[in-house]
């Protein structure tokens, strides 16, 4: 592709690590730095014009970062192991509850400061230091996904989706009826926790001044909250690039190419799929953390279906099983869904003097999505070469994703 | 023959329990003795209440079990969890209301002989638009799916259920919609007899009754009819049902359109007790109807029927009764508990057959 560039001999020279890293460093700096410029190409446009509404503002990539590390988390159940979860939003909310307990007033007689950053000595409750519950949210929500898939995962794989389906369902009813657990305020009900503890470096700052002590201290707060999201889409990245390439990783793609004949080369199902299920929910609950953080709060209500739906979308339109085609398909779909659609609607409305509200159509776009590409393009926009070639060639025993036992 | 190196590997994971026959016949029987003494001990504590709540449950169960058969008709045939079946009965209940009080001007005010016929004509219709829409969907969305990977067809039903509940949305509203423009009620809703001060609505026992007669053709439709009977072949083995001659494609086709037929039927029978429905209300209903046919046995169709009843009853006992329970707050997930456990400790239900997985 270089060659036509004339480029072609220097490029091929290079070695091949430093040419396959040449692009995501590329886009990588310029992720880096969009805060920066995000200002610069609006008022190229015209601030205030419609067409201005259609680039991303630096809230919504921080909501696509979220929505990224989401989207590759369960791209390691669906994609890699080949296991249907339509209840991944179940994960989502154990990680943000996790940062709304311990980082809340919520159980404010208790009194328990742990190395909490920005947080004033006289606010009650527990506040554990965040980036501490980043961790804990990850290592919660796998476990959960544990204890969620030991009894499901010997289910057949329709049988599987479906029972993730009701986990995705119970979950957020049971915490928004958790204001009255046998007579406890666990989750605080339908009013939701907050206000959670910002991100903070604490006294780190005095070292280095580019680090906040807190957040909210700073003017462009959110700025600060997208690097941090960035840092953890890549920290995502690569865990989901190593674990692929890992023992486990190929173990994973060996159970969705063929079941029987991985068991039969002695790769044991149960384990190997737990771990993809708790791999998944790792990234879920960390997503759903600092997603919780970000906002500051945490309700049942944003714990919908629809987000297990909407992640789901942004895995098939990547393509299954690429941590590129997925990234990008993560931060399409929430692009769209937190502003692209409204943008765009504007703009057609505007061209076309129409008054549409597209944006309550988002998930029956949704909808479309997956049905075109599972119908056209079932590997995906980016597919991976070998899931590609499975789809292609077929596979043995004619059932790629089946999770029959 | 395991080996010490392979015992010192074998992790925590594997090492769980797998269910062995008598714990789960135990934990079976423990919970639905657990069942049967919340049940009995709620009778004991307002017989009246018990009643009124049986009732309510009976025809909520009925509604169920129209829905439920056609997911069970659907995978008993192709094996696919058809999500958008319970959008289908949505916008069953959509084309109910405009056909009936939109076109007809019904709203409650008619005389019966007037009422009959036009509900009648509503009923058709709904099951007619049904039907036709669950074909196509069968033809454009899972037919060229159907020698893809099994979750293939799943997910792509998935979508079609988000896509269905859009369509609904973009055409009768997002909003609430009411039966009739003032909210009245097109089937005579007087109180046939009241039990522990809570009517019992005519229309209550006008759903019931129209569920029977609908559920007995269909198990004629299935058992003694030649297209039942191609249905049956497909579903047991679809390449030597080929070889003998049946038309798999129109069969299937078939299939689809009578699940179709019944979640309109359900549609209609569901805003005419409800009077309102909304565009949103067929994919939470679908699930139910689903965990309904699960429970009974997913294939088995006087399994549906039971099950669909069953989860009638317990959803009206859980709304309706006051000794030891959850409340409405917890319908939904004791719903979704019951389809967990059914799945995993008995997955052939309460009446289908131990299915040996397929490889």
């Amino acid at each position: 592709m270089m060659d036509r560039l004339g480029l072609g001999d220097a490029w091929s020279r290079l070695p091949a690590p430093v040419r396959r890293g040449v692009l995501p460093a590329v886009v990588f700096a310029l992720l880096i730095f969009y805060p920066s410029y995000y200002s610069d190409i609006t008022s190229a446009i015209g601030s205030n014009s419609t067409e201005a509404q259609l680039i991303p503002t630096v809230p919504t990539m921080v909501i696509m970062t979220v929505y990224v590390i989401m989207a590759l988390g369960l791209n390691v159940v669906v994609g890699y192991a080949g296991l249907l979860d339509l209840g991944y939003v179940a994960f989502y909310a154990v990680g943000a509850y996790v940062a709304g307990w311990f980082a809340t007033q919520q159980f404010s007689p208790h009194d328990v400061h742990l190395l909490s950053v920005g947080v004033p000595s006289t606010v009650q409750g527990i506040h554990v230091n965040v980036w501490f519950l980043l961790i804990v949210a990850c290592i919660f929500a796998a476990m959960f996904g544990i204890v969620i898939g030991l009894p499901t995962l010997r289910l057949r794989g329709d049988y599987l989706a479906i029972v993730t389906l009701g986990f995705g369902e119970i979950v957020p009813q049971a915490v928004n009826n958790g204001d009255n657990w046998f007579g406890h305020n666990i989750t605080n009900g339908p009013n939701g926790l907050t206000p959670i503890d910002a991100l903070g470096f604490g006294s780190l700052h005095n070292q280095i001044s580019f680090f906040p002590a807190a957040y909210y201290n700073v003017t462009n707060a959110v700025s600060y909250y997208y690097w941090t999201g960035l840092a953890l889409v890549v920290f995502t990245l690569f865990c989901c690039v190593r674990i692929r390439d890992s023992r486990l990783g190929r173990a994973w793609i060996a159970i969705r190419e063929d079941e029987i004949a991985a068991a039969a080369m002695g790769v044991p199902l149960m384990r190997t799929k737990t771990w993809a299920y708790a791999i998944g929910a790792f990234f879920g609950g960390g997503a759903g953390c600092f997603y919780a953080i970000y906002k500051s709060s945490t309700f049942p209500g944003d714990f919908s279906l629809n987000i297990s739906i909407t992640v789901l979308c942004m895995v098939i339109l990547g393509g299954m099983g690429n941590v590129w085609g997925v990234c990008m398909g993560g931060a399409v779909l929430s692009y769209l869904n937190y502003q692209g659609l409204e943008a765009v609607g504007n703009n057609f409305n505007n061209v076309a003097g129409t008054s549409f509200n597209v944006p309550q159509y988002t998930y029956g776009i949704f909808g479309l999505i997956i049905v075109v590409m599972m119908l056209l393009r079932p590997e995906g926009l980016i597919p991976g070469r070998r899931r590609r070639a499975e789809l292609e060639l077929g596979v043995e025993g004619g059932s790629l994703y089946d999770a029959s036992a | 023959m395991t080996t010490r190196a392979q015992a010192a590997r074998r992790p925590m994971l594997a090492a769980l329990p797998r269910f062995s026959q008598q714990v789960n016949r135990v934990l079976t029987w423990l919970i639905l003795a657990l069942f049967v003494v919340w049940v009995v001990g709620n009778f004991l504590h307002s017989p009246e209440q018990f009643v009124s709540v049986l009732l309510l449950g009976i025809t909520l169960g009925a509604i169920y079990a129209l829905v439920a058969l056609g997911y069970t008709l659907v995978y008993g045939i192709i094996e696919l969890i058809n999500f958008a079946n319970g959008d289908v009965f949505m916008l069953g209940t959509m084309v109910t209301i405009t056909v009936s009080s939109g076109w007809l001007g019904l709203n409650g005010s008619q005389a019966w002989y007037e009422t009959v016929p036009f509900v009648l004509l509503a009923l058709v219709a709904a099951m007619a638009v049904c039907a036709a829409l669950n074909v196509s969907i069968e033809r454009i969305a899972y037919r060229p799916l159907r020698n893809a990977p099994k979750l293939a067809p799943l997910i792509t039903a998935i979508g079609m259920s988000f896509l269905l509940q859009n369509i609904g949305a973009a055409i009768w509203g997002f909003n609430e919609r009411p039966l009739t423009p003032n909210g009245s009620s097109i089937l005579p809703a007087n109180t046939l007899f009241k039990v522990g001060g809570v009517p019992y609505q005519a229309k209550s026992l006008i759903v019931v009754l129209t569920t029977i007669p609908v559920l007995l053709l269909l198990r004629y439709l299935v058992q003694s009819t030649k297209s039942g009977k191609a249905m049956r072949a497909v579903a047991q083995d679809m390449d030597a049902s080929r070889m003998m001659g049946i038309d798999v494609d129109r069969t299937i086709a078939f299939t689809f359109a009578l699940g179709g037929a019944l979640a309109g039927a359900a549609g209609t029978l569901f805003v005419m007790f409800q009077t309102s429905t909304r565009f949103d209300l067929g994919f939470q209903l679908g699930l139910f109807a689903f965990t309904a046919a699960v429970l009974g046995g997913i294939g088995n169709l006087t399994g549906a029927a039971l099950g669909a009843l069953l989860i009638g009853l317990i959803q009206a006992f859980n709304e309706g009764f006051s000794w030891h329970t959850p409340g409405s707050d917890w319908t939904q997930s004791i719903t979704f508990a019951i389809l967990i456990l059914v799945l995993v400790f008995r997955p052939q239900g309460l009446l289908g057959e131990a299915v040996t997985d397929r490889a």
